[in-house]
């Protein structure tokens, strides 16, 4: 007898999977019901308009808000992976202490000097090393942060806009060491207003408006045949007005 | 008579007049054994009220702040109660001695280094506990480092603690009970001088209590200024 199933090929488990995953804060319903299976190891970019609820999102898969539902990282719940991540915020936290200081303050066990050295290198502050973190630019400072969260060798790496408002020179160096840790197998999730960068990094997009998620897509066909009229309205510079009900996700 | 008061006031103190000196090392070594020990409770005290979440904190927070405010002689008068022989530590024999002196300090000090030592980190918990819960820092490790990056705001409390216990004397007067040569410091000296007419000495330990103070502010301008300087305030 013939057998006349289907050949079933087991397909590895998604990068990021999301199932409900709702947030809810002084009753406004921020994020609404998000699903989403993502296989891309690669960079994957987060757009959207102010209030989108993209910051929210990536707190979210941090583990830094009460949300509802289920996020998992290659098969593995989001508790499971925390120690595996690391976050760079818009605005960087530094400690009041020297740039070195920053750095072995977050240093995992087993972390040598010349791996702090290397990174700092990487980020050209090893020459500042010791002076105080505080007293560096805003893009020396966004730079030590990107250092230190590569510091604790992630295996996810979550940026909140960590180059908006910074110059070229800074932006080009941390989107090096974006591009680095994500050729090493690093799994990069990252907020972004700038189209350009999203279209020099990104492997895929996905498109936030409203705190859903209305559009996830390889990055090509994003930038050439968004699907949604909310991202055909972003690329083009529209500013989508609706009657609201409820406040911005992003307040 | 006022100008011959001064002039014997500072003579006194050139002098090194060992009478002045002795209440001077006394009230010196008091206020800074009363500050040690109430440094040791209050700054993590602080440090924890910052960062805990507790039922009933909020009423602990408001309760440090009003002994803040606590009026010094009643203070006193609840040590002395305590120590008298009739209280509940009467069998160890304090009162009237250095150490009751100490415990009234300390009384007095630790609600105002723990409340200041409390609001600024508070204000740095603000700052640091989205990136203590991206690096997933424990708080037992978040307090040493509270403490060490706010320290020189926390110096300035400390300060601000020591100016109040050397200047203080309401409480000390009662527990301590200016006797000469055992519990009397420089502001219950000078109360008594006056009352006798004794302006010299009473002028001398003024003078010298007014350069403490001074020194005490002039270090809580200099730690300021430092810390601004290298942005760590």
């Amino acid at each position: 007898m013939v057998d006349t199933q289907p050949l079933q090929i087991p397909r590895p488990p998604s990068v990021l999977a999301v199932q409900g995953l709702s947030l809810k804060l002084t009753d406004r319903t921020l994020l609404k019901g998000i699903e989403l299976r993502s296989f891309e190891p690669g960079i994957t970019l987060v757009m959207g308009a102010n209030g989108a609820g993209k910051s929210l999102f990536l707190r979210s898969l941090h583990g830094l808000l009460p949300i509802e539902g289920q996020v998992s990282f290659a098969g593995r719940p989001l508790s499971e992976t925390l120690a595996e991540q690391a976050m760079v915020f818009q605005k960087p936290t530094l400690l009041r202490r020297t740039v070195w200081q920053n750095m072995t303050f977050a240093a995992p066990s087993g972390s040598t000097d010349a791996e702090i050295e290397n990174l700092l290198r990487q980020v050209h502050l090893a020459e500042k090393a010791l002076e105080p973190a505080r007293l560096l630019s805003g893009g020396e400072q966004q730079r030590l942060a990107l250092a230190r969260a590569l510091l604790t060798r992630p295996r996810i790496l979550l940026l909140d806009e960590p180059t908006a408002s910074l110059d070229p020179g800074s932006v080009s160096i941390i989107e090096k060491l974006i591009r680095a840790a994500s050729d090493a197998g690093v799994k990069v999730i990252f907020v972004s207003h700038d189209i350009g960068q999203a279209r020099r990094l990104a492997s895929e997009v996905l498109f936030m408006h409203e705190g859903r998620v209305v559009e996830h897509t390889p990055a090509d066909r994003f930038f050439s045949a968004p699907d949604s009229i909310e991202a055909r309205a972003y690329l083009s510079g529209e500013l989508l007005i609706k009657p609201q009900t409820t406040g911005s996700p992003e307040q | 008579m006022l100008a011959d008061a001064f002039v014997e006031a500072f003579s006194l103190i050139a002098s090194f007049n060992p009478d002045l000196f002795e209440i001077l090392l006394l009230s010196v070594r008091v206020s800074l054994t009363a500050l040690g020990v109430s440094v040791l409770i209050a700054l993590p005290l602080g440090a924890m009220l910052a960062i805990s979440n507790f039922p009933g904190k909020r009423i602990v927070i408001t309760c440090l702040n009003a002994l803040m405010a606590m009026p010094p002689v009643v203070v006193g008068l609840l040590v002395y109660l305590m120590l008298s022989r009739s209280g509940p530590l009467g069998a160890l024999g304090l009162l009237y001695t250095p150490t009751a002196m100490v415990i009234a300090q300390i009384c007095l000090i630790t609600p105002i280094i723990a409340s200041l030592a409390h609001q600024t980190m508070e204000d740095l918990h603000q700052e640091y506990a989205e990136l203590f819960s991206s690096l997933r820092v424990t708080k037992r490790r978040a307090v040493p480092i509270y403490l060490w990056d706010a320290r020189y705001s926390l110096i300035t409390s400390v300060l601000a603690g020591f100016g109040r216990a050397v200047s203080e004397v309401g409480a000390v007067m009662i527990v301590g009970g200016n006797i000469d040569h055992l519990t009397r410091v420089m502001t219950t000296a000078i109360a008594l001088e006056t009352a006798r007419g004794e302006l010299a000495l009473a002028l001398a330990l003024g003078i010298i209590l007014v350069v403490l103070a001074l020194i005490v502010n002039a270090a809580v301008m200099y730690t300021r200024t430092y810390a601004q300087r290298r942005a760590y305030g």
